[in-house]
C-alpha cells in the first residue's frame, strides 16, 4: 500500500525524524493560510499524488508571498500531473503540501528496503541526493552505500556510523544523522514497510538534518496488524475497477488492451496475458480469481471485466485441478446468465472432468466458445477482437 | 529416485483440523503419502480420520517420528508454526500459507540459516514425487510417475499447466516443486537445480519463473557453471506493467529490475532452452528431451 508524502511525514514526526514545518491543503485559501503560519518565505507548494517525479512535471512550486502561495496552489490543485511514474494519462491533483523553504548545504539520498535474496534489511545511502536513484545505481553504483541489517539482531550504532561516515557528513551532523537513521529503522520494522525513502535528505546551512521528502510503501500482507495505516489509504489514487475488485478479494489490474481475461492463479494469469499478446492482441487486465475459482468469484470477475468499456472479448483460462471442470463450467454458465455477457467469451479449461465441462458449456445456449488448448484459445480471442 | 520427498517421508500436518488442512490432508493420504500426525494446539488427543492430532510439533515428532511438515496455519501465526517445526527437528517444512508478512519470513530465514531444516514456500503448492509422495495442494493425478524430468516453479496453477503438458506428451516427472510466489522464500531455484543435477534419475529440468527479483538470473548463472542436464525455461509476465504487484507478492518489476525480458536474456545466455509460448511448452520439452 502506498501513502502520500504528507502522511509519511506524519509518521516521521511520530518517530522523531525532523521534517520541514508545514501542512496539507485542499484549497488555495487553505494553502495561503498554512503559508502564513510558517514564519517567512519562501514556502514550497507540493502536489500530493502517489507518484514520483512531481517536480519535473510542474507539481512543485516555490513561492515568495502569500499571494504567490495561493496562486501556486490554485495552479497545482486540479491539474492533471504527468510524471514518468503516472503514465501518459497523468493523475488529478486534489491536495498540496505547503512547507517552509530551507537553506540547503547538502542533498543526500537515504532508503530502506527488504532485500529479497539475502533476507536482510538494506539501508541505502548516497551523496547523490535529489537525483533519480535508479539512474545513479545504474551509472555510478559506487556512489551508493549499502548496509545490510539482520532483522533478528536489529540495527546497531555501527550501522549508523557506516552510513554517516560513508556519506562524508560534516562532523557536527553525524550524531544527529545516526539518531535519525535508528528511528527510521524502527519505523520501518514497526510498520512492516516495503519501502522507506527520503530523496533528498538535506543538511541545512545551519547543520540540521531534515527529511525534505518522504516516501513509504507498506507490505500488504502485514496490514492486518496495522489498522491505523489503513486510515491513510486514498481511494482517489487507485483505479476504481481495482478498488471494486479488491472488495471481492479479486486480484485485478487494469491494462490498456481489449481482451479481458480471467484465470485461476497468478502465474498462469500472467502467462495468459503474455499469450494474448503473442497472438497479436492486447490484454485489458490481469485477473486472478484464485486457485479455487468458485462460481461466485467467476461471477464477480465477469462484472469487473465488463466494467471496462474497452473490452471486446473475454478469455477464460482455468486449470481445473482439485476444482473439477464440470463444476467450474456450471459456475461459468450461471455467472454468464446472471451478468448478461455482452461480448464473446472464449473458454479454455483443462484438467479434471474436462470433457463434461466442455459439454456443459456447449449446451448452455450462450455465446461461449470453447477452445481445445491454450494456443487455440489465444488465437480465437485475438481473431474476435480484430474483427 | 527423487528429491526431498519419497516413500519414506513421514508427514505431520500443522493446521490439520482447519477446512483446508483437512481437505488436503485427505488428498495427500489418498495419494499414498505417509501422513503420520497432525498438530492443532488445544486439540491434542483427537483424531482426524485415523491420524492422531497433537498439541505441539515436538510431541508429534517424539510420538510418530515425523520428518516433514505441511503448514496450513493462517498468515499471522505462520512464522510461529515454521519456527516450531524447525526447533522440533523437522527436516522439510512445506509452507502452503499465502500472505505471510515479508518481515516475518526474513526473520524466519535468518533464524533457520545453519540449521538442518529446509523450508519450501511459503505461498506455494508444495512438492510431489509422482507415485510416491505428495506434500501439497496440487492435483496428484495430472502427474506421471517414473521421471525423468524435474520441475521447479514459482507458481501454482502454472506448474500444473506445465506438468499436464509434460504428461500429455508421455514425459514423466521425478519430483515437482513449487518454491512459492513470495519475495522471501526458503528453498530457491538453485537449491532445486543442484538437487536435480545430483539426482541420477532426473535427466532434464523444466524451470518456471516469473517477474520480480533476481532469482532466475542467479539460477541462470548457477546453471551455466554447475548443471549439465538440459534445462527448459519459461518466464511469465512479459506484458506485466512495472511497479504493479501481479497477484504474487514477489511478482513485481521494480524500476528496471525484475523484468521478464531481463530474465529471459540471462537464461538464454546460460544455454537454457527458452519457451516463448506456453501453448507449445509440451512440444518443446518433447523435442529437447528426446520424446519427439
Amino acid at each position: 500500500m502506498k501513502i502520500h508524502e504528507y502522511q509519511a511525514k506524519e509518521l516521521f514526526k511520530k518517530y522523531g525524524v525532523p521534517v520541514p514545518a508545514g501542512g496539507v491543503a485542499f484549497t488555495p485559501e487553505e494553502a495561503a493560510g498554512i503559508a502564513g503560519t510558517l514564519g517567512g518565505f519562501p514556502v514550497v507548494v507540493k502536489a500530493q499524488i502517489h507518484a514520483g517525479g512531481r517536480g519535473k512535471g510542474g507539481g512543485v512550486k516555490l513561492s515568495n508571498s502569500l499571494e504567490e502561495a495561493k496562486n501556486s496552489a490554485a495552479g497545482i490543485i486540479g491539474m492533471n500531473l504527468v510524471t514518468h511514474q503516472t503514465g501518459t494519462e497523468g493523475k488529478l491533483v486534489k491536495k498540496v503540501l505547503v512547507e517552509q523553504g530551507l537553506s540547503i548545504q547538502k542533498e543526500l539520498y537515504l532508503g530502506i528496503i527488504p532485500d529479497r535474496a539475502s533476507a536482510k534489511i538494506v539501508i541505502m545511502a548516497s551523496e547523490a541526493g535529489g537525483m533519480d536513484i535508479e539512474e545513479v545505481a545504474e551509472k555510478t553504483p559506487e556512489k551508493i552505500i549499502k548496509i545490510f541489517v539482520d532483522p533478528l539482531a536489529g540495527i546497531y550504532p555501527y550501522h549508523c556510523r557506516d552510513a554517516a561516515f560513508g556519506l562524508n557528513l560534516p562532523a557536527g551532523a553525524v550524531k544527529e544523522f545516526s539518531a535519525m537513521l535508528k528511528n527510521l529503522y524502527s519505523l520501518f520494522v514497526d510498520y512492516d514497510c516495503s519501502l522507506l525513502e527520503i530523496n533528498p535528505l538535506v543538511i541545512t546551512t545551519d547543520g540540521a538534518v531534515i527529511a525534505l521528502d518522504a516516501k513509504i510503501n507498506f507490505d500488504d500482507n502485514a496490514l492486518f496488524r496495522h489498522k491505523d495505516i489503513l486510515e491513510y489509504r486514498d481511494f482517489d489514487e487507485e483505479e476504481p475497477l481495482e478498488v471494486e475488485a479488491s472488495k471481492f478479494n479479486l486480484n485485478y489490474i487494469k491494462m490498456d488492451g481489449n481482451v479481458g481475461n480471467m484465470v485461476n492463479g497468478a502465474g498462469l494469469a500472467m502467462a495468459t496475458m503474455d499469450i494474448i499478446k503473442l497472438a497479436g492482441a492486447e490484454p485489458a487486465n490481469f485477473l486472478d480469481v484464485g486457485g479455487g475459482a468458485s462460481a461466485e468469484m467467476v461471477e464477480n470477475g465477469f462484472r469487473i471485466i465488463l466494467g471496462d468499456k474497452n473490452v471486446k472479448g473475454i478469455f477464460i483460462n482455468i486449470f481445473g485441478g482439485i476444482l473439477r471442470c464440470d463444476v467450474l463450467a456450471e459456475g461459468v454458465v450461471q455467472a454468464a446468465k446472471k451478468t448478461g455477457i455482452t461480448v464473446p467469451v472464449v473458454i479454455r479449461m483443462e484438467g479434471t472432468n474436462v470433457e463434461m465441462g466442455r459439454k456443459i458449456l456447449s449446451e448452455s445456449g450462450l455465446n461461449l466458445i470453447t477452445a481445445i488448448d491454450l494456443q487455440d484459445a489465444a488465437q480465437k480471442v485475438a481473431q474476435i477482437v480484430r474483427a | 529416485m527423487s528429491i526431498f520427498v519419497d516413500k519414506n517421508t513421514r508427514l505431520v500436518v500443522q493446521g490439520i483440523t482447519g477446512k483446508e488442512g483437512q481437505f488436503h490432508t485427505r488428498q495427500c493420504f489418498a495419494y499414498g503419502t505417509g501422513v503420520v500426525a497432525g498438530v492443532t494446539p488445544g486439540k491434542g488427543g483427537q483424531k482426524m480420520d485415523n491420524i492422531p492430532v497433537f498439541n505441539t510439533v515436538n510431541e508429534a515428532v517424539k510420538k510418530t517420528g515425523a520428518n516433514c511438515s505441511m503448514i496450513f496455519v493462517p498468515p499471522p501465526f505462520a512464522a510461529d508454526a515454521i519456527l516450531e517445526a524447525a526447533d522440533a527437528g523437522i527436516e522439510l517444512i512445506v509452507t502452503i500459507t499465502e500472505g505471510i508478512p515479508v518481515l516475518d519470513m526474513m526473520k524466519v530465514k535468518n533464524y533457520i540459516a545453519g540449521k538442518k531444516s529446509r523450508i519450501i514456500g511459503p505461498n506455494c503448492p508444495g512438492i510431489i514425487t509422482p507415485g510416491e509422495c505428495k506434500v501439497g495442494i496440487m492435483p496428484g493425478h495430472i502427474h506421471k510417475p517414473g521421471g525423468p524430468i524435474g520441475v521447479v516453479s514459482r507458481s501454482g496453477t502454472l506448474t500444473y499447466e506445465v506438468v499436464h503438458q509434460l504428461t500429455q506428451k508421455g514425459i514423466g516427472q521425478t519430483t515437482c516443486i513449487g518454491i512459492g510466489g513470495d519475495p522471501v522464500n526458503g528453498t530457491n531455484f538453485i537449491d532445486c537445480l543442484d538437487a536435480f543435477q545430483k539426482d541420477p534419475e532426473t535427466k532434464g529440468i523444466v524451470m518456471v519463473g516469473e517477474i520480480g527479483g533476481t532469482a532466475e538470473e542467479e539460477a541462470a548463472e548457477f546453471i551455466s557453471k554447475n548443471v549439465s542436464k538440459p534445462v527448459i525455461g519459461f518466464i511469465a509476465g512479459l506484458t506485466a506493467p512495472p511497479g504493479r504487484r501481479m497477484g504474487h507478492a514477489g511478482a513485481i518489476i521494480s524500476g528496471k529490475s525484475g523484468t521478464a525480458q531481463g530474465k529471459i536474456a540471462a537464461m538464454k545466455k546460460s544455454g537454457i532452452h527458452i519457451c516463448e509460448n506456453l501453448g507449445v511448452l509440451g512440444k518443446l520439452c518433447a523435442s529437447v528431451f528426446g520424446y519427439a
